[in-house]
């Protein structure tokens, strides 16, 4: 849905002082298809903002979540950007389905090159930025402090202002739709094509600046996460008694902090390329694109294990629940993730075996792409010895880890397959690839996601997803995926090519049309997620979960009240097994119901929203080489940092009778929970 | 197994927490998550690095290392920023000390000494430029700019960061949190020395021997 029209019509070299590039013809109004989306969306936003102010819920969003420094606020802040985003990285989806269905049968399709090519970059791009990365970050965000028994992360307002910038840089991509255009490189913008000379639109800034302003707050949110898995763990949690999850969070930080600056770097680079006129990854003047391709893999490998190594911890996390037993081998399961950790590090070049790295580097990391099968195989046996004469209950986040277990394996097996340098001579680039990822993404990530959802919305928000309409979606989310990709495989082996929005043959139509059977499938499916969202709301009271421990959990996280209190445990809890709240549970814990202690917490700050809106501006100005406006905006960001840096007064005490007080409401609700059941 | 020993021989949560104990939590937790931000930032010059090992080379029929590089004035200005790291250490032994003015006043001449050596830089810069050396004229100029620029960014971003320092020193004194934060510029500081004995040796030695 990318802004379709004109960069025949916008003359971009044009420069104005005040205004920059920008110009009346840089809004869609000549472009019926983007004008109707933009009048719709402006609509709907206003319709949304009506409503906000009509309920008066401004300033409540505004005190109590928008600059709330409260990781589980934070947590839930990040999935409903995950969220948003994935509705408008699917809708690109069911755009390129449609095209791809209708010029494969015969037809002349509705959307022209340019545009298809804006489509497919923003789909790439959203989806693994702006849908995938916040749902992961939200999940440990909100997840992992309550499994270690913290009452905060390590730096609060960090994680505030993590996620600001993350929202940042949506926002930037949300505007490319309908002032100027996005990128026409695919999602990962390899020069020359993005570099100046054939991109000379805003389409890649738009890219460079929403991807470096969200990348920047991924670094900074993975430094946090790290110092709070290391820091901040309950008393008597070793290492080796942490949670799976928390292992698969410190892990997939780790590998933040060691490869978001390498896309930063890499990011800066090409902006000076497109900016100032220099030669890294041009085609003149001694400049090597394929340093760009090799570096942006660097990251962009990691990346992918980023995105898994969490879902993974989710996996397991569920399995162990719901077969009411102890995860098999917890030992060799962090070691597989330490393994996947260092590897995922190693692979990067199978991403372009056949740019002529020569035989030799080809085999050492086809092999090492082949030998990370090995610690994710040992993972998956340990969930099937888990599952092994276990008590297991079908309930919805366990289907999803079983709808996983079947799926994931395909698709890793054909990764090991594309891993072979000469098969992947063959099927590089080919609809097999896109198949490929889509299968361990959609099959991992996503399933996990929500199989995650389904399971600590609870904990979130103090009532249980409603299950009919998350099974509905469940199986139109799984059969769908099938139907959708399956056909990609088998046309990606006859040798089609991705990114083509025109088919001379219409030998192919079935399989197109299979596949947009499969994306009509998924938007049932994510259609039946919303409505179970809105029928759960409508029904909160009678899903109440007063116990706090709805699935019969094994780990800290439910030891405490759904919703938790804000400073999440009155008392720290001590860690003596792993399973810390399983143990509790069978060496007869009781509550403490006196005898509380003032807590230590940290107060909400503006300051996190505020500057991030300067930096979304100051990202604007530089797309439209808007310099005096970039430059200001520059200016009140570093001025408004150091004026933060002055306030040394950033934290209060909750007094022990609050603490009492909210803690004795939880003891009426656990006495009336125990009256119904 | 510990789940058959009863329940009052397990303690399950901490009673009484010691409030001074946490907020020392806190203070090492800051120390470390710095130190992760430094190893991120080494990243980046890692990644620089390496830019400038695959294109350095790349003169594109212009100038070559030996023919820019001064490079007696790249030692003096090296001697500028590894004085600076021992003055910064100084400072820090007078704040161990509890003494604000000979802090302050240590602190002044890393100050000074890091806008010397950034002084020495700008010079070079411009003194390249006039020569037609501009990023834009080769793939190795582009890499040796950004490598050496970003650095000299960093200092800069370090001199103003010693700016508001000493005014906070100034308004509160020696505290703990103040306490931390400069030994948090001090880490950031000595991290900076240590890259620019790379970008010494890696850029300037090796391109002047060659």
């Amino acid at each position: 849905m990318a802004g379709a029209h004109l960069s025949e019509g916008v003359d971009y070299s044009r420069w104005d002082p005040i205004f920059g590039k920008l110009g009346w013809d840089v809004f869609p109004f000549q472009e019926p298809v983007v004008l109707v989306t933009f009048i719709a969306v402006v609509l709907g936003g206003l319709a949304v903002l009506g409503i906000l102010t009509y309920f008066r819920v401004w300033r409540y969003l505004w005190s109590e979540w928008f600059t709330s420094i409260d990781h589980k606020k934070i947590g839930i802040m990040y999935m409903v950007l995950a969220l948003v985003m994935l509705l408008r990285g699917f809708a690109d989806a069911l755009l390129m389905r449609i095209q791809q269905a209708w010029t494969a049968s015969g037809g002349a399709g509705y959307l022209e090159p340019h545009h298809y090519d804006q489509i497919f970059t923003a789909h790439g791009m959203i989806m693994i930025f702006f849908v995938a990365m916040p749902f992961i970050t939200g999940l440990m965000n909100f997840v992992m402090p309550l499994q270690i028994g913290a009452r905060d992360v390590a730096f609060p307002f960090l994680n505030n202002f993590s996620f600001w910038l993350t929202t940042s840089g949506a926002v930037l991509v949300m505007i490319s739709l309908f002032v100027g255009e996005f990128a026409t490189t695919g999602w990962l913008a390899y020069p020359p094509l993005s570099g100046i000379q054939f991109s000379p639109s805003v389409g890649v800034d738009y890219y460079i600046w929403a991807l470096q302003i969200a990348g920047i707050g991924t670094t900074l949110s993975g430094i946090n996460l790290v110092v709070t898995l290391v820091k901040m763990r309950a008393p008597g949690m070793d290492y080796m008694k942490m949670p799976i999850f928390c292992w698969t969070a410190l892990c997939t930080n780790i590998l933040i902090v060691a490869t978001f600056p390498i896309l930063t770097a890499t990011l800066v680079l090409l902006s000076l390329d497109r900016y100032l006129g220099t030669h890294f990854f041009t085609n003149d003047l001694g400049g090597n694109p394929m340093m760009y391709v090799n570096l942006i893999w660097i990251w962009g490998h990691p990346e992918v294990y980023i995105l898994t190594l969490p879902v993974f911890g989710v996996y397991s996390e569920i399995v162990a629940t719901f077969c009411g037993k102890r995860l098999f081998g917890y030992t060799s399961m962090v070691y597989a993730t330490l393994v996947i950790t260092i590897l995922s590090y190693l692979v990067w070049l199978h991403h372009f075996f056949t740019m002529g790295a020569g035989a030799d580097v080809n085999s050492f990391f086809g092999i090492t792409t082949m030998v990370i099968s090995i610690p994710t195989g040992a993972k998956l046996f340990n969930w099937l010895f888990t599952l092994y004469k276990g008590r297991i209950r079908f309930e919805l986040p366990m289907m999803w880890t079983i709808a996983f277990m079947l799926t994931f394996v395909i698709g890793g097996m054909t990764g090991v397959l594309l891993a072979v340098p000469p098969a992947d001579y063959v099927l590089h680039n080919s609809l097999f690839l896109v198949a490929h990822f889509h299968n361990v993404i959609i099959g991992g990530v996503v399933f996990g996601v929500f199989a995650a959802m389904s399971y600590w919305f609870p904990k979130a928000f103090g009532f249980t997803l409603e299950p009919f309409w998350g099974k509905v979606s469940f199986w139109c989310w799984v059969v769908g995926f099938y139907l959708a990709f399956m056909p990609l495989y088998v046309l990606g082996l006859m040798g089609v090519t991705r990114r083509l929005s025109q088919f001379e043959d219409t030998f192919y139509s079935g399989y197109f049309i299979t596949a947009l059977l499969g994306a009509l499938l998924i938007a049932a499916g994510i259609g039946a997620f919303l409505i179970q969202l809105f029928v759960s709301i409508r029904n909160k009271d009678a899903l109440r979960d007063t116990t706090g421990d709805p699935w019969g959990g094994r780990t800290l996280e439910w030891s405490t009240s759904s919703p938790p209190p804000y400073y999440n445990f009155a008392f720290t809890p001590k860690v003596h097994q792993i399973d810390a709240w399983w143990h509790m549970k069978s060496a007869g814990y009781e509550r403490p119901t006196e005898n509380f202690e003032p807590i230590h917490m940290p107060r909400y700050t503006a300051t996190g929203i505020i500057m991030a809106g300067i930096i979304t501006v100051m990202g604007f100005a530089l797309i439209w080489h808007i310099w005096w406006l970039a430059l200001v905006t520059l200016i009140v960001t570093v001025a408004y940092a150091i004026d933060h840096t002055f306030n040394y007064n950033r934290d209060y005490y909750v007094q022990a009778d609050e603490v009492a007080k909210i803690e004795g409401g939880r003891s009426q609700l656990l006495i009336a929970g125990a009256k119904e059941s | 197994m510990s789940t058959e020993q009863s329940a009052d021989a397990v303690e399950f949560y901490v009673r009484s927490e010691q409030h001074d104990g946490e907020e020392h939590h806190h203070e090492t937790g800051t120390m470390l998550g710095f130190w992760v931000y430094l190893m991120s930032d080494c990243l980046i010059f890692g990644s620089l690095f390496a830019v400038y090992a695959v294109l350095g080379q790349n003169y594109a029929a212009g100038p070559s290392p030996a023919d820019l590089f001064e490079i007696e004035m790249i030692l003096v200005s090296t001697f500028m920023l590894l004085f600076s790291s021992i003055t910064y250490g100084f400072s820090v032994l007078r704040m161990e000390k509890g003494d604000l003015k000979g802090m302050q006043l240590w602190l002044i001449v890393t100050g000074l000494f890091g806008l010397a050596f950034l002084g020495l830089e700008v010079k070079e810069f411009t003194h390249l430029w006039h020569l037609g050396a501009t990023p834009m004229a080769s793939a190795f100029l582009s890499s040796f700019y950004a490598l050496v620029g970003t650095h000299g960014l960093h200092v800069t971003v370090g001199c103003i960061w010693l700016v508001v320092l000493m005014t906070q020193l100034q308004l509160h004194g020696i505290t703990p949190e103040n306490k931390r934060r400069v030994l948090c510029l001090s880490m950031f500081w000595h991290f900076l020395d240590l890259i620019w004995i790379g970008v010494f040796s890696f850029v300037y030695l090796a391109g002047v021997l060659v």
